[in-house]
């Protein structure tokens, strides 16, 4: 999957979450949860909402590769085929 | 015939405005079938019917606002005549509430009904001015109306929000005014601190053994069959409250009922501001996996701004956790009629002892405050106790 599209899946999926914030203002090596005031269960939520659109299992165990919005897209990039 | 009333959600309910029907006249409703939707200053609120039978008429008119206690329709129980007079006749303003009379009080009667019936007589304005008048915060009532009979117009109320110049809109997120949930939260805060005796107790607790629990139980699971700890934490309250049962009920009129079940409120924030404690019923009887489909589905539905009037009040008890974000202790405030509150702080690794070596290990600090009206410190102690321990054996949870 091309990056364009990973990143426009966790944009879409964080919009979901939090409507209020926008990419452009949020620090993307930052704490996620802090940048887009977001708690466990709507972290949960993401990675549910990742894990299915885009086919990945996303352990719970692999959570701290997911800190922040690049990590994310890292991870993301890293195990997607 | 039963009343089918306009629910209270909790002492901080005056008023609700009624914006939806579910069901229509004649149609069967169930118990615990939800027939209306009530605007609310917690949102959209769903609200069920508490008996069997057949939606008889409707009482009030949609987007009326009425005293908490107000009858909006009348419930035909199962082989009970249709009121055929009622509903064939003239639509009238919709009646005042009836206290009941001493001598027919019955347990529909016992929930609880405004003192004070308020009436200013109808008010003739548009739904669509009515709906732009809630979003702009402007009181139509009083507003002088410019439409046929002085009905109030979508013009009049653009007037009105430009004499009334707020420095800014009400807030809207989801389904929620910012303002009017400010004002029921701090209605019902100063409630509780003028009325109920706190006391406040808190100990710090080992958690490694109840995240090394929920690590391994989630390991290989797909994300939305994973347990989020704060699933554990409800579960370790629900069951030391089998043992100090005064914990759980409501304070009303100078009595205390303790709960006949568990249902725990969980606090759940909003985006934007304010918070909400609605139930996760009978949690004692209900399995890790169960507590954890209930806590998503609230929140999720807390999120869309629309919950069930039974679950914002059934809660027997609340637990407030502050999540991963926070800081160590919190102390709440109880929510009236209920007479404790369990706090959550966030985890945090700190030195331990454990057996003669100093490790690191996570811990988060309860914290509990209760009602001295029912309950001391010595038995506050033990439950929170009680509740450490029941988190040392999660397994057992």
């Amino acid at each position: 999957m091309s990056d364009d599209r990973l990143e426009s899946a966790l944009r879409q999926e964080l919009h979901k979450i939090a409507p209020d914030i926008e990419i452009a203002d949020i620090d993307p090596d930052g704490d996620m949860r802090e940048e887009f005031d977001i708690d466990s269960m709507d972290f949960l939520n993401l990675v549910a909402a990742l894990s299915k659109s885009l086919d990945l299992p996303m352990q719970e165990e692999d959570y701290d590769q997911m800190g922040s919005y690049n990590a994310m897209l890292a991870y993301l990039r890293a195990h997607s085929g | 015939m039963a009343e089918f009333l306009m629910p209270s959600l909790g002492a901080d309910m005056e008023a609700g405005t009624l914006v939806e029907w579910l069901k229509k006249p004649g149609d069967p409703v169930r118990r615990g079938e939800i027939i209306a939707v009530v605007e609310t200053q917690k949102g959209a609120i769903e609200v069920e019917c508490f008996e069997d039978g057949t939606l008889d008429g409707y009482l009030v008119e949609l987007n009326t606002k009425v005293p908490v206690g107000t009858p909006l329709a009348m419930i035909r129980g199962d082989g009970e005549e249709p009121a055929a007079t009622r509903t064939e006749a003239a639509p009238e303003p919709p009646p005042l509430p009836v206290k009941p009379e001493p001598d027919k009080v019955d347990a529909a009667s016992l929930r609880p009904l405004p003192t004070v019936a308020t009436s200013r007589g109808r008010l003739r304005i548009s739904p669509a001015a009515r709906r732009l008048a809630t979003e702009k915060g402007v009181d139509p009532a009083a507003l002088a109306g410019t439409g046929p009979g002085g009905a109030i117009q979508l013009a009049d109320i653009g007037a009105g929000a430009a004499r009334a110049a707020p420095e800014a809109e009400p807030q809207r997120t989801g389904g929620f005014n910012m303002y009017a949930m400010r004002d029921a939260i701090a209605a019902a805060m100063a409630r509780s601190k003028r009325e109920i005796p706190h006391y406040y107790m808190s100990q710090t607790c080992d958690l490694t053994k109840a995240e090394a629990f929920i690590a391994e139980r989630n390991a290989g699971k797909a994300p939305e069959e994973r347990v989020l700890v704060a699933a554990l934490f409800v579960k370790a309250v629900a069951k030391a409250l089998k043992k100090y049962k005064e914990f759980s009920g409501h304070y009303e009129n100078g009595v205390f009922a303790p709960g006949e079940t568990v249902h725990v409120g969980m606090a759940i924030n909003i985006r934007g501001g304010g918070l909400v404690a609605p139930a996760i019923h009978y949690a004692q009887s209900l399995d890790l996996d169960t507590v954890m489909d209930k806590t998503r589905d609230l929140v999720a539905r807390v999120r869309a701004g629309r919950f069930r009037a039974s679950e914002l009040s059934d809660p027997t008890i609340t637990v407030t956790s502050l999540g991963d974000r926070g800081v160590e202790a919190m102390y709440p405030i109880i929510y009236p009629p209920q007479v404790a509150i369990v706090g959550i702080g966030t985890p945090v690794i700190r030195p331990w002892v454990v057996g003669d070596e100093v490790v690191p290990r996570s811990t988060v600090t309860l914290t509990l405050a209760a009602d001295h009206r029912v309950s001391d410190g010595h038995r506050g102690g033990l439950f929170l106790s009680a509740i450490d321990k029941n988190l040392q054996e999660p397994e057992k949870l």
